[in-house]
């Protein structure tokens, strides 16, 4: 190689004195590998201008002005991989704009790049020119690149071994190709649940994985997680059992952990810790599949929730239906009024969301296990589908690991509420919308004392006009931007209240209602609840930047913002937007929020 | 038919037999009148009500419907206790789960009130070829006959216990009606009269249960079309 690449070098002096050598090696590598990507900035100079906690309207930096001039507009990043442009010039170019908002005050930049924006070509002036109004995730995705480009099979079932069709290997080959595993062993190897494909056929695959994991196991170095190519896995033991998660969607380790410690939550509110403990105890190698028959279509249920994305589980909070405070105090007071002796908790929820929660004084509700609660309830389809009304021994293992207490569930039927039973309830009613109410309590036998309880509650209810309510406020659903903050280029966010462990979002209709973009917009607040809650990053404002979408995570000790929008915004729109959203929700919070609740 | 009250009186039922032989089915093809393809398991137990109107008086179906799972087994006295009627479910294709039946039907005759009437109900029979009128032969060759349990093994059975016997299929609706009509007959009418009195637990759920009668009697009058009996 020496001598051919040496010889022109001689023959022709280096066109330019300071890369006499190099130049033999710059056209081995692609030049673009060496320029600049879209980037992620930490702002952290105008936060203080920013943070305005008690939601009070607050002072601007001047430069937000600037965000209407078309010259303003155009300092963000367009979009780099373009692979069309094969000009280097023009790369540098993107990449020095990308980077520029973060480098030096915006008005600088603006004046800077004026000349160079004008020689642009006239396709990138018409980008430029609807700049302000682009949504996030409109680019066109090559799906060569992208990794969900087959979200929408994710949840397609595998075909079965009948299907002759399909041989082995081909099935495999559709498993494999799922963007999101989940597997559940026991520390013998045997296996006890797999998200996808039956587990004969993926045997080989998880006593590889026990394998591997035993291995670490055995020289005192648990095993917590590896990469192969863009694939993660994850790995949680929990006594007798291994969990692990295997994802494509770019979740960070906590955050699969969490998800891993939601399943062995669900397997023990299955089971109890005792008797999960005896059952091995007594013999490792025991088939824990039988034990849990049944389960499955839960532990599925919350695989495919956290594979979609759940905002739930993301920020380890819940969601409150929005009602007028007057309007939940008299729920929460006809709940009260009509409390039977042997009730711990009480719930009315609808579709998901959080209506009134009476507890005792000395107990609250722990998230992961009502969590739990609403997957059994919302988004599996055992209990509803059943109709009429259940008895359902379960353990909530955060508020007690180690007994069963008993819940009542009862979906509405119809506005009046009149029904005595409610054969099929929720059946046909749109996701959303159904309602019902959870009675728990710690007696095997109160279940007639519970259903009487929930007769007088939803006769009150019809009486004084709350069913009606709850019904229009979960029909209205969630909020929209244009509601919330009118004129903002902000198009979702999302806001953790810490105090009250509690979640808000505005509508994910229209722009995220397709499964894909609304996976998309998920992948970006849990990159950016990774990037803020990483071990050593004490970021308090994160904004980022990429191709196709302009983001912005801000956090407090009270709260946690994440709001997203096109790929053009400039910094100090975003800013001006999540002030109008904190200003929105300081004024709503008594209607978002649940503060307090009930108590007896 | 609705003007002259007929003397109502409501029947504890409940259902036993293995996992996913077909329990919740047979509750919704009698209840609703509606039938799910691959239903999920019941977590727990259901409870639902159904009247069945007879020529001489009414009864109302108080029906707990159980998860047929083996670590629910151990709730299950508590819905068996003072029940006067129990359906006794299995799958004709499947025979383990006769098994599981008889399993059941002895511990109701050991354990569950003395004048219980106890059903055994052979289900899924759309998977068996000959009764049902299958429309093509393509299914004809591997699903024309799943079963094997036959009928006259149950039915042998069946007498020998003396329980009522039926073979049904909650997807097509087959004989599903009829069963339940059966055990509101079977029931003796001193059995309706003692029903309410007699407390025999006397704990407060027994309460609870008097005090939920009287409450849906006027309520319940407007849907009493909705059985099909």
């Amino acid at each position: 190689m020496g001598q051919e690449s040496d010889s022109p070098v001689e023959e022709q002096p280096p066109p330019l004195p300071p890369r006499p050598h190099a130049s033999s090696v710059s056209s081995a590598v692609d030049p673009k590998a060496f320029q600049a990507q879209a980037t992620t900035a930490i702002t952290s100079l105008d936060i203080q201008t920013l943070s305005f906690p008690d939601g009070t309207r607050g002072t601007f930096s001047t430069h937000s002005r600037s965000t209407s001039t078309p010259i303003g507009s155009g300092y963000t990043s367009p979009n780099p991989p373009r692979p069309s442009s094969s000009g280097a010039e023009g790369d540098d170019a993107a990449s020095i704009m990308s980077f520029a908002p973060t480098m030096r005050p915006a008005g600088d930049i603006a004046s800077l790049l004026t000349s160079s924006l004008s020689k642009k070509s006239a396709a990138w002036n018409l980008l430029k020119a609807q700049a302000a109004n682009a949504q996030p995730f409109e680019k066109h995705y090559r799906s060569a690149d992208d990794r969900l480009a087959n979200f929408e099979k994710e949840f397609d079932a595998l075909p079965d071994e009948t299907n002759e069709y399909f041989k082995d290997d081909e099935r495999l080959a559709i498993w494999r190709s799922k963007l999101k595993q989940y597997m559940v062993l026991s520390s013998a190897g045997k296996p006890i649940w797999s998200r996808h494909g039956d587990l004969n056929l993926i045997n080989s695959s998880i006593g590889v994985v026990q394998t591997i994991i035993s291995f670490y196991e055995g020289s005192k170095n648990p095993l917590q997680g590896f990469t192969a190519g863009n694939t993660r896995f994850v790995v949680l033991t929990q006594g007798p059992l291994y969990f692990v998660a295997i994802s494509k969607l770019g979740e960070s380790d906590s955050q699969l952990r969490v998800q891993l410690e939601a399943l062995y939550m669900q397997i023990l509110s299955t089971l109890t810790l005792p008797s999960l403990t005896n059952i091995f105890a007594n013999r490792p190698s025991t088939d824990l599949r039988k034990p849990l028959q049944g389960t499955e279509a839960l532990l599925s249920s919350l695989a495919d929730s956290f594979t979609k994305g759940s905002p739930s589980a993301l920020l380890s909070s819940l969601e409150c239906l929005k009602l007028r405070k007057s309007q939940r105090h008299t729920i929460n007071n006809t709940f009260l009024k009509s409390r039977a002796d042997k009730l711990l908790y009480g719930l009315i929820v609808a579709g998901g969301k959080l209506v009134s929660v009476i507890r005792p004084r000395r107990h609250s509700l722990h998230p992961s296990d009502l969590q739990l609660i609403f997957n059994m309830l919302f988004e599996s389809e055992g209990i509803k589908a059943g109709g009429g009304e259940n008895w359902i021994p379960l353990c909530l293992p955060a508020f007690n690991n180690k007994g069963y207490l008993y819940m009542y569930v009862s979906f509405f039927e119809g506005v009046s509420g009149e029904q005595a039973t409610a054969p099929a309830a929720a059946v046909g009613q749109p996701v959303g919308e159904e309602i019902a109410m959870i009675l728990i309590s710690a007696d095997r036998e109160a279940f007639f004392s519970l259903k009487q309880m929930r007769d007088d509650v939803a006769q009150q209810l019809a009486k004084n006009g709350s069913l009606a309510i709850i019904r229009d406020a979960a029909r209205a659903g969630r909020p929209s931007m244009a509601q919330i903050a009118p004129g903002s280029p902000i198009c979702h966010f999302l806001f953790k209240s810490r105090a009250n462990v509690q979640f808000c979002m505005s509508n994910l209709e229209p722009a995220f209602s397709h499964p894909v973009k609304r996976r998309r917009l998920m992948t970006v607040y849990h990159e950016l609840h990774a990037s803020t809650h990483a071990k050593n990053a004490h970021l308090k404002i994160l904004q980022c930047v990429s191709d196709d979408s302009t983001s912005l995570a801000w956090l407090t000790p009270a709260f946690e913002l994440y709001c997203i929008g096109g790929p053009n915004l400039s910094r100090a729109a975003m800013a001006q937007g999540a002030n109008k959203i904190m200003q929105w929700i300081k004024r709503e919070e008594n209607r978002l929020f649940i503060i307090g609740g009930g108590v007896f | 038919m609705a003007e002259a009250p007929k003397p109502s009186s409501s029947v504890k039922l409940v259902l036993l037999g293995e996992a996913a032989v077909g329990k919740s089915s047979l509750v919704l093809r009698f209840v609703n009148n509606d039938f799910q393809e691959n239903k999920e398991p019941t977590i727990g137990a259901a409870f639902l009500t159904q009247k069945c109107n007879l020529p001489t008086r009414t009864i109302k179906f108080e029906i707990w419907d159980t998860a047929g799972q083996e670590r629910f087994a151990s709730l299950a006295p508590m819905y068996y206790r003072n029940a006067q009627a129990a359906l006794v479910v299995y799958d004709i294709t499947k025979p383990t789960s006769l098994v599981k039946a008889r399993h059941w039907v002895a511990e109701l005759q050991r354990q569950a009130s003395p004048g219980i009437v106890i059903a055994l109900v052979g289900n899924k029979l759309d998977l068996a070829g000959e009764s049902q009128s299958t429309s093509d032969e393509g299914e004809g060759e591997d699903g024309g006959d799943a079963r094997k349990v036959s009928t006259e093994e149950a039915q042998a059975y069946a007498e020998e216990e003396s329980l009522l016997f039926f073979e049904t299929s909650a997807k097509t609706g087959h004989n599903v009606t009829e069963v339940f009509t059966a055990i509101a007959n079977a029931i003796p009418e001193t059995s309706l009269k003692s029903a309410r009195g007699s407390g025999a637990a006397g704990t407060a759920n027994r309460a609870g249960e008097e005090q939920r009668v009287n409450l849906s009697g006027p309520r319940d009058a407007g849907a009493k079309d909705g059985c099909a009996c």
